[in-house]
């Protein structure tokens, strides 16, 4: 790695940060409302935003720092597979444009802020929505983590981290710095921080991309160059394992592999509480809908960053931790005051996420777990207070994961995350669209899903790791290798269903569903469809 | 106003169709990795698989503003209809 500290880099990134955090925490005076201290506010900005603010909110929370280290990392370790990315995002909007609305209307009919609400209210189960949030909370926080170690490269590749013999505090102190004034700003800012914040973060992002795409190709010779000499590297053999490192197509094989990964991912990533909390901060049902019509913007972005991994090939970038190879790349090739512009974008796009991701875990403790189980006449007041506790929390346990354990264990548990909470789908978005299932098969279907994608994920190896080696396995019956996430979310389901009919059969009780049919139609300026929640009104 | 949803869920009428079929081409081109799981033929030195893909971003982009487009259409018919 480098020796020295690229001063100029560092001094540009110190000066966005710097910029983000004074932004974050004026925020809170952004859009102000009379009533601050409800969830509603602070977990959920309001809920008022328009197209673009729910466009930058969503863009800067869906694609984060560690999708922009991460992608072309995979792609430059072995080329096509990592590009499913680029299928998933697209596999993601016809998704969301036939159930978020719905969401978002029975959301505001009856203020709930988090899915686990919803789940509680649709089917009438405290333990269905118990299961809901844990796995939510779950899933986030490596989530979470992995956004450090999307800083941490950076750090890395400008020198300041410190090598492996400095001191642990000195190494990781501009970490727990940058750490400390996220946690600071969205305690005191909520949403509105990382909103505001997303837009310097997705500017960036899309300035350092379109240079990146124009001007590293013409200094590499064009594409047929990289490409040529990506295909080249790909097929010398990998001295762990003989077969070659990768390739610029998938192989028959890796086709069912490829479509799994990209669909089971699809399905995934609107479960995840910090992608629904940036839903319900809109202002109304027509924003989600013309948001899927302008969000693949972001798409279009991922594959050309994806396409960044040839170039780092190309480029003769040598990197043994595959997730500097972008950050190293463009130190390699870009002037010092423009990758210090491009640290500066993913170190931003790391703090937008992280502030999202733990306003969404601690809202999900807040109402799931503190006020259904632990003090059920907690007030408004009370609420916020917990959350923005449980937000510095969540932080705090996401920052010892990192600090103290390898980063491969962030990765593992992302991967399991994913593979989790793909398990709530069915009580969820089975939820949106009709009421026969039994809740009790619900939360039977979750409880294999869970336990089938943790153990599936446990025993698949790889040439460096025992445990945990990839997300993808035999799918038994078919025989092809596939997302184990998407065979958990099928045998989930096929639980669910059969034991649906044997507890209806049984006569087993049905829980009492709050909501009503037009309540998944309301849009603002229905009549009940209101900005605060009528519950919270009633407790002051 | 509670009537709408009630009748709007089992008529399948023609525009709906439509929508359906903007909403599932993506899946259909996507999943089918086989088609496009080739290096040729290449545009401007980027191997088909990747360009491939990436013009599906701007077909599906199409697709579903056809989609929204045709359901707000829809929503208008159906809340100046009758019942009304």
């Amino acid at each position: 790695m480098n020796d020295g500290v690229n001063g100029v880099a560092l001094g540009v990134f110190i000066f966005f940060f710097l910029a983000v955090t004074v932004m974050g925490f004026l925020a809170a005076r952004w859009r102000k409302a009379e009533n601050e201290q409800t969830l509603d506010e602070w977990g959920l900005g309001g809920r008022s935003f328009g197209t673009w603010v729910t466009w930058f909110l969503l863009g800067g929370d869906l694609y984060t720092a560690y999708t922009f280290v991460a992608v072309p990392a995979a792609i430059y370790a072995a080329g096509a597979m990592g590009f499913f990315a680029v299928p998933y995002t697209i596999l993601i909007y016809p998704l969301i444009f036939t159930f978020l609305p719905r969401l978002w209307s029975v959301s505001h009919k009856h203020g709930y802020v988090t899915t686990s609400d919803f789940v509680r209210g649709r089917w009438g189960s405290k333990s269905l929505s118990l299961a809901v949030a844990v796995t939510g909370i779950l899933a986030t926080m490596p989530y979470i983590a992995l956004q450090l170690v999307g800083i941490q490269a950076v750090l890395d590749v400008m020198g300041v981290g410190g090598g492996e013999n400095t001191n642990w505090f000195i190494k990781d102190l501009p970490l727990l710095i940058a750490f400390g004034v996220l946690a600071a700003y969205t305690y005191s800012s909520g949403l509105r921080a990382p909103a505001l914040i997303a837009f310097v973060k997705d500017t960036l992002i899309y300035i350092v991309i379109a240079v990146a795409i124009i001007y590293i190709p013409i200094k590499l010779g064009g594409f047929d160059e990289i490409f040529a000499k990506a295909s080249e590297a790909y097929s010398q053999p990998n001295p762990a394992t003989g077969a070659p490192r990768g390739a610029l197509v998938p192989a028959e094989a890796g086709q069912w592999t490829y479509a799994t990964l990209a669909l089971g991912s699809a399905l995934a990533l609107f479960m995840y509480p910090h992608s629904i909390t940036a839903t319900l901060s809109s202002k109304s049902r027509e924003v989600i809908r013309r948001n899927t019509t302008i969000l693949p913007l972001y798409s279009l972005m991922l594959g050309l960053l994806a396409l960044l991994g040839f170039m780092a090939i190309a480029a003769g970038v040598q990197v043994a931790n595959g997730q500097l190879a972008i950050p190293q790349l463009f130190e390699n090739m870009f002037p010092a005051w423009f990758a210090g512009v491009a640290f500066a974008a993913i170190g931003i796009g790391a703090l937008v996420p992280a502030a999202i991701m733990s306003i969404a875990a601690a809202n999900l403790f807040t109402r799931n777990i503190y006020k259904d189980f632990i003090k059920p006449d907690a007030t408004p007041e009370q609420e916020t207070k917990v959350s923005k506790l449980v937000s510095l929390l969540v932080k705090v346990g996401a920052l010892v994961f990192v600090l103290t354990m390898d980063k491969t264990v962030a990765i593992n548990f992302q991967l399991l995350g994913g593979i989790w909470i793909l398990q709530t789908f069915p009580a969820l978005v089975g939820g949106l669209f009709t009421r026969w299932f039994h809740r009790w098969a619900l939360l039977a279907g979750w409880a294999v899903g869970m336990l089938y994608g943790t153990i599936a994920a446990y025993g698949v190896a790889s040439p460096t790791q025992k445990h945990f080696g990839g997300s993808s396995k035999e799918i038994p019956g078919i025989g092809e290798i596939g997302y184990i996430g998407l065979t958990a979310f099928v045998l989930n389901v096929v639980v669910t269903v059969i034991l649906t009919f044997v507890l209806k059969a049984a006569k087993a009780p049905e829980g009492v569903d709050e909501t009503s049919p037009e309540d998944y139609t309301a849009d603002a300026g229905d009549a009940g469809v209101k900005t605060e929640l009528p519950k919270v009104g009633a407790g002051h | 106003m509670s009537q709408v949803p009630e009748a709007g869920r089992g008529t399948v009428t023609p525009v709906r169709v439509v929508i359906a079929l903007c909403l599932v081409a993506p899946f259909v081109a996507m999943l089918w990795v086989g088609s496009y799981a080739k290096t040729d033929p290449e545009f401007a030195g980027i191997p088909f698989f990747y360009w491939y893909q990436m013009l599906w971003v701007v077909i599906a982009t199409a697709l579903t503003m056809i989609a929204y487009k045709l359901w707000q259409r829809d929503q208008r018919a159906r809340r100046e209809g009758p019942g009304r």
